[in-house]
């Protein structure tokens, strides 16, 4: 939760200093959903994710530099500067991907879920999404097809009370959105986002079940994001200043931070030496994503197609780009 | 005439607030008119196109939708068949894509399947464009699609005075239409005439400069382009290229495209969307026919590189149109320059 924390705290530093650029959706308040869906998850387990991707991303083990190199767009990052931050993706991790029209990846994590079950594998999938994606026939549709085809999907609702400026009781004809899945007659429940320690007992309990008994559920975190929108929102139009100070003062990691000094399973001096080993592991990835390269402009068509082949062909439909796809395809096959 | 008659007055303003100005004096004018759309209420939407118009029409004729793109353009084809006149805001072009069943099956459909026994008064605005780093799923410029499909109509102003009376228009059009705007172009300013009862028919291209060494064909931002390449061409090579602001992609307005290039005899066509089966595409093909004998070189075209928008900005900046790339182009067509079109 500190890991990414800080990270995105340096993220912002990093936007504003315009090394990092594009649409950037930092989820500070969100810690203690994320890490507590995504712990419970076993390497085989598979996440796809909203554009609201940093914390997933290392909360599913994806190395900070190579997430910190994505967003600066150098060659080095997950997507090899390709994506950027709303396009992380770990395919050797199980991160399959963050996504930038809502409610988009939902259809694509039943599909995934569907292979572990063709393949008969003990494995589950997890989906996470907003709440305002709760609105789209994506969501309904691939509920659907995880209830009759009983599918190993939870499907994670990061309910954090908007989606941009609009509320869920505004948008959701049904704001508790966990009694959704009921429509599809499967389970749904709702846990406290803020307390990390019941975020991942609920998750631990939904995967196993997918994994083992097939089936699929609908699991709602209640949550804040304490930033806009995205860095190009304040966040203020619409709620109150007394909302976010109530909201900040139950902090997931000042919350979790406090029990297990409490409970005796941490020492004070234990906890400030993680966060100091995590903050040099945060400017280690900012080194790491500088001293990686930029992707040459040679490369501009690189990974359009998978085979050679294609890839040439397409490479030669090049109208009327002066500089562009022609020139540059040449290059960057080698030719 | 005898006596010139006198200039009709005009406001400065941007392209947003003549988009607004245009949404505001057609929801003033008929009760039938209504906006509807994502965050366009309270939050104003998310490039402000709609701001104050809440606050003054009430969440009634400005209504505000959760996200539910298909359903909320298909409840405007709807209404609009019972004769309310839906203004439906989608964010950005991109997002049209989980709506593109209700435009192109249903909206695009109605009046010729049902033999004319109702129609679909519908505006869906829109803005498109790319250029900020935004990346492949929220960087398209995919009009064509809908200016491919019968049925639709589509147009794109790149001016204040176009974007104002272009809306109205497409409020007062008895079809369903796109109208497209610019992310880069709200900012973009101008002149707008006062009167409010005028519009801008649609179905007519503008010529936005005269000239008579080759014609630039564009439509959207690559029209605001394009006359910035026209005063480089002239300051640096002296050729005088006259720019044909397309405005409206379906119906096209071939004549005027035709009757230029019978001057220039030479023609670029600039897309900020893919080239390939685009907008320049028919352009070139509806030339080569009208122009057949009128041409001294091959008509040619600048599009977006044929990729997914990239996120690294030099990568990004190698896909995307810019002036550069248009100078250069045009600087070949005119045979001025490094042949860039050959294979
Ligand atoms: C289909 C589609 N419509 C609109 C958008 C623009 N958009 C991006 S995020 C967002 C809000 C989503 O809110 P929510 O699902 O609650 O997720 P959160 O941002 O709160 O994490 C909107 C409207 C989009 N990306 N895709
Ligand atoms: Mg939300």
């Amino acid at each position: 939760m500190v890991l990414i924390r800080l990270f995105e705290e340096e993220v912002e530093r990093q936007y504003k200093r315009a090394r990092i650029g594009g649409y950037c959706h930092l989820a500070s308040g969100q810690e203690g959903a994320t890490v507590g869906a995504v712990h419970s998850m076993r390497d085989e387990d598979l996440l796809f994710s909203s554009y609201r991707t940093h914390g997933l991303a290392l909360a599913k083990g994806v190395d900070p530099d190579e997430v910190m190199g994505e967003l600066f767009g150098r060659e080095g990052g997950s997507a090899h500067g390709r994506g950027g931050s709303m396009h992380l993706l770990d395919y050797s991790k199980g991160y399959l991907g963050g996504w930038g029209i809502v409610a988009g990846q939902l259809p694509l994590a039943a599909g995934a879920a569907l292979e572990i079950s063709y393949k008969d594998k003990r494995a589950a999938v997890m989906c996470e999404m907003g709440d305002a994606a709760t609105n789209m026939g994506a969501w309904h549709e691939a509920l659907n097809l995880a209830a009759i085809w009983d599918l190993p999907l939870v499907t994670v609702v990061f309910n954090n009370k908007y989606g941009m400026g609009t509320s869920v009781e505004k948008a959701s004809g049904e704001p508790d959105l966990y009694k959704r899945a009921a429509a599809f007659r499967m389970h749904g429940e709702r846990v406290d986002g803020q307390d990390v320690e019941a975020v991942l007992e609920a998750s631990e309990r939904l995967l196993e079940m997918a994994r083992e008994e097939r089936k699929p559920s609908v699991l709602e975190i209640i949550t804040y994001r304490y930033r806009g929108h995205s860095v190009a929102d304040a966040g203020t139009a619409y709620r109150t200043q007394e909302e976010m100070e109530e909201w900040k003062k139950r902090d997931p990691i000042v919350l979790f931070r406090e029990r297990l000094v409490e409970e005796g399973r941490a020492t004070a001096a234990d906890l400030d030496a993680i966060d100091k080993r995590v903050e040099e592991r945060v400017v280690q990835s900012v080194e790491a994503a500088e001293a990686s390269p930029e992707p040459p402009v040679s490369s501009l068509a690189q990974h359009l197609y998978g085979d050679p082949e294609s890839a040439e062909q397409f490479s030669r439909m090049g109208p009327g780009s002066p500089f562009g796809e022609r020139e540059l395809v040449l290059e960057g096959l080698g030719r | 005439m005898s006596a010139t008659a006198p200039a009709p007055s005009t406001t400065t303003m941007t392209y947003r607030e003549a988009v607004r100005l245009a949404l505001r004096e057609e929801l003033l004018r008929d009760e039938d008119v209504f906006l509807m759309g994502e965050e366009i209420g309270v939050f104003e939407g998310s490039y402000k196109v709609t701001a104050g118009l809440f606050r003054e029409f009430g969440p009634i004729r400005v209504r505000e939708t959760p996200i539910s793109e298909e359903g909320f353009v298909g409840a405007g084809i709807g209404a609009a068949m019972m004769g309310l006149r839906p203004v439906v805001e989608i964010m950005t072009l991109n997002f049209i894509l989980v709506a593109m069943d209700q435009v192109v099956n249903h909206a695009a459909k109605i009046r010729y399947m049902f033999g004319g026994e109702v129609g679909c008064p519908l505006v869906i605005r829109t803005p498109n464009g790319g250029g900020s780093q935004l990346t492949a799923q929220h960087s398209q410029s995919f009009e064509v699609f809908f200016a491919h499909t019968p049925g639709m109509k589509v147009v794109a102003p790149s001016t204040p005075a176009d974007a104002h009376g272009l809306m109205k228009a497409a409020i007062r059009d008895d079809d369903p239409i796109l109208v497209v705007e610019n992310l880069q172009s709200y900012k973009v300013r101008g002149e707008v005439p006062d009167d409010p009862d005028r519009v801008v028919e649609i179905g007519r291209a503008a010529v936005t400069r005269e000239g008579s060494d080759i014609t630039l064909v564009a439509h959207s931002f690559a029209a605001t382009r394009a006359l910035r390449v026209a005063e480089r061409l002239k300051r640096d090579h002296g050729v005088d290229a006259e720019v044909v602001d397309l405005r409206s992609l379906r119906p096209l307005d071939t004549e005027t495209v035709a009757k230029s290039i019978q001057k220039t005899n030479r023609a670029l066509c600039v897309d900020e969307g893919w080239a390939t089966y685009g907008v320049s595409a028919e352009i070139a093909s509806r030339i080569q026919r009208a122009c057949f004998d009128d041409l001294d070189a091959p008509i040619e075209r600048v599009g977006l590189a044929e990729v997914p928008m990239p996120y690294a900005k030099q990568l990004e900046r190698a896909a995307i149109v810019n002036d550069d790339k248009i100078m250069a182009a045009a600087l070949s067509v005119l045979d001025l320059g490094p042949d860039v079109f050959s294979y």
